[in-house]
């Protein structure tokens, strides 16, 4: 079957058109996962691990060896990949619920560890999979199934700046993003700067990216849009927070 | 605060996970703690819900092993305190109900079990039976109901915190999935008003009195220097167990007192074994079933009696012999062949049951 030209050559074509909703943003941060395995021409050497979240359903998705692991326990199976057989190039896909609730402690102890791995974290605000609880990115005030009168940080806490924690807790040979759906072009140089660090040997690799879920959020096509572009963009502020310094600069 | 939850008796049309919220309600629970997992969702969308209107708390958690380590601190505080779950939560829910086990904490765990191993499906099995039973580095000093209707939903959760509370031993209702998202109707009752009197909850620390002073103060632990300190302990522990245990036992049979061929199932396949009986004794085949409702305790010698006149057992699980192996266990001794129709993770219906049966001759 021929491919798409806009189709990454690293997707499985065999497994399109893909299982997530209409509108959903997972798709869009895996295709520009595709192309940076694409372009750094790695296929034959990733090993790609998925959580339980709507991320599951990206066991298939690529022409790369994968792993559906447990909720929160991608970050430890691809660890236990890397530190085998550290030749692989080992990514570690997951929700926010997965990695700043349940695996939260394996994001700690491989950031701090700075493991060799690279975690792309999908921030959508809400536990997708499971219909739409509260997540620990979900906004202040936010209405979810399990905060039905809205989100009250004076009870739950605010919401996880995940990008910064794993900052604050790695050496300067890490790199930490924060991207966007709305801005795949940045979105992708970051997912690439990240695979990059890890082939570089230097350290731990993670990119958070702003998601939709118009499922769960109840939105139109517009409002969609509106939310990540503002309320999500507001609290959660794009751009590096970490950038290995470059080797020749030692 | 509003009043009561549930006053007289009224009948409702809902799904079982609804039920629990309200059964949790009625028997004036105050604090859930939770972490979703399908098929327990809706408990907490319902708790969290009406909770607040009747002054009850909840806590999401960032996931299960914390669920169940709130739910051990909440109960230690003295608040009649549970929590829900499935599958591979209860997996992580072991390890607090291991320190429960040892502690005598009477925590209440609502489990609706899913298809597993692993994420296994979202949707229904009996596979978290050895589990929920036996699970942990412990001896499973627990009680364990399970349950088969709505209606019975509502009744053994709101028993489960009397049972945990009297006798201090963790307790767990074990539903699954198909009785956790289907409609039926139930009677919902005000547990006083059918004078079930609520067992007073305690707090176990945090009392009022200064401790040393007003009072001896409570050092609880769960670690022991010799084989011989813990040796006591357990020993203290399976002593309390088997000493309450024959008043926790529940079951119920249908037609085994001639039965030649007796069914063992529980929870929501006891429908289908029930209807197979009846089936096949329109038939004029000697068919009786045997149901355990407590899995932990197991109703060993109400199980002995019901097998009195039979020739054969035929253990009805969705699960690759969990029940089966709880059953061989407990009737050791007995020279009746036990045979099991096992569907791991699948529903089971009284005309399979049947259909096996005559073709097996
Ligand atoms: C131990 C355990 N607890 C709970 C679950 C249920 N569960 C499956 S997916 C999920 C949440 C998914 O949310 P997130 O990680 O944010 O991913 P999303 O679906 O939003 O992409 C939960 C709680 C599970 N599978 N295992
Ligand atoms: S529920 Fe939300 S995150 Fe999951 S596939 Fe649908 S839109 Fe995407
Ligand atoms: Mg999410």
């Amino acid at each position: 079957m021929a491919l798409a030209p806009n189709m990454p050559k690293s997707w499985r074509a065999e497994t399109k058109p893909h299982k997530f909703c209409p509108g959903c943003g997972h798709g869009l941060v895996l295709k520009a996962l595709g192309e940076c395995i694409d372009e750094l021409n790695i296929q034959d050497r990733v090993v790609f691990g998925c959580d339980i979240g709507c991320s599951l359903l990206s066991w298939d998705f690529f022409n790369v060896d994968s792993i559906q692991t447990h909720h929160g326990r991608t970050t430890p199976v691809l660890t236990g990949v890397k530190r085998a057989r550290p030749d692989r190039i080992c990514i570690a896909y997951m929700g926010d619920g997965g990695g700043y609730a349940i695996g939260s402690q394996h994001l700690v102890n491989a950031a701090s560890r700075n493991e060799k791995i690279t975690v792309i974290l999908v921030n959508n605000c809400v536990y997708g999979m499971t219909g739409g609880q509260m997540a620990p990115t979900t906004l202040p005030g936010m209405k979810t199934e399990t905060s039905p009168y809205g989100r009250d940080v004076e009870l739950t806490g605010n919401p996880t700046r995940g990008p910064e924690m794993v900052a604050a807790i790695t050496p300067p040979s890490a790199y930490v993003a924060r991207g966007t759906v709305a801005n795949l072009r940045q979105l992708k140089k970051m997912i690439k700067k990240a695979l990059e660090t890890q082939m570089n040997g230097t350290g731990f690799s993670f990119v958070e990216a702003l998601s939709l879920c118009p499922t769960n959020w109840r939105t139109n096509a517009k409002e969609t849009w509106g939310f990540v572009e503002k309320e999500m963009s507001q609290f959660f502020k794009v751009g590096e927070i970490k950038v290995p310094e470059s080797k020749e600069g030692k | 605060m509003a009043d009561k939850p549930v006053k007289g008796e009224k009948r409702f049309f809902v799904t079982g996970n609804e039920v629990v919220a309200w059964a949790a309600l009625a028997a004036n629970a105050e604090i859930m703690y939770g972490y979703p997992i399908t098929p327990q969702n809706e408990v907490m969308h319902y708790w969290t819900r009406l909770a607040p209107k009747y002054g009850r708390r909840f806590l999401q958690t960032e996931d299960e092993i914390s669920a169940g380590f709130t739910t051990v601190g909440g109960v230690l505080s003295g608040a009649r305190a549970f929590t829900a779950t499935a599958g591979p939560g209860n997996t992580l829910m072991q390890e607090s109900m291991s320190m429960a086990e040892m502690m005598q904490i009477p925590t209440v765990v609502v489990v609706q079990q899913r298809g597993g191993p692993s994420t296994g499906t979202v949707i229904y099995s009996q596979q978290e039976v050895t589990m929920t039973c036996f699970g942990g580095n412990g001896e499973g000093f627990r009680v364990v109901y399970s349950t088969g209707s709505h209606q019975e939903l509502y009744d053994y959760v709101i028993k489960a915190f009397n049972t945990a509370w009297k006798y201090r031993i963790p307790t767990f209702v074990l539903g699954d999935g198909y009785q956790a998202k289907m409609r039926e109707s139930l009677i919902m009752y005000d547990p006083e008003e059918r004078g079930i009197q609520m067992v007073p909850t305690e707090k176990i620390v945090g009392a009022s009195g200064v401790p040393g002073v007003d009072r001896e103060p409570k050092h609880l632990r769960n670690t022991y220097n010799t084989e011989e300190e813990l040796y006591k302990v357990v020993g203290d522990l399976a002593k309390h167990y088997w000493q309450v245990a024959p008043e926790i036992e529940e079951y119920e049979e249908f037609d085994c007192a001639d039965a030649e061929t007796v069914i063992v199932a529980h929870g929501v396949v006891t429908r289908a074994a029930q209807g197979a009986v009846k089936e096949l004794r329109e038939q004029g085949k000697k068919v009786g079933h045997f149901r355990p409702i407590t899995l932990r305790p197991f109703p060993k010698k109400a199980m002995e009696k019901a097998i009195q006149k039979a020739k054969e057992i035929l253990v009805v699980e969705s699960a690759e012999g969990q029940l089966a192996k709880i059953v061989k266990a407990e009737i050791y001794g007995s020279d009746i062949p036990i045979t099991g129709y096992f569907r791991p993770g699948m529903g089971i219906t009284a005309e399979e049951i049947v259909e096996y049966i005559l073709n097996k001759g």
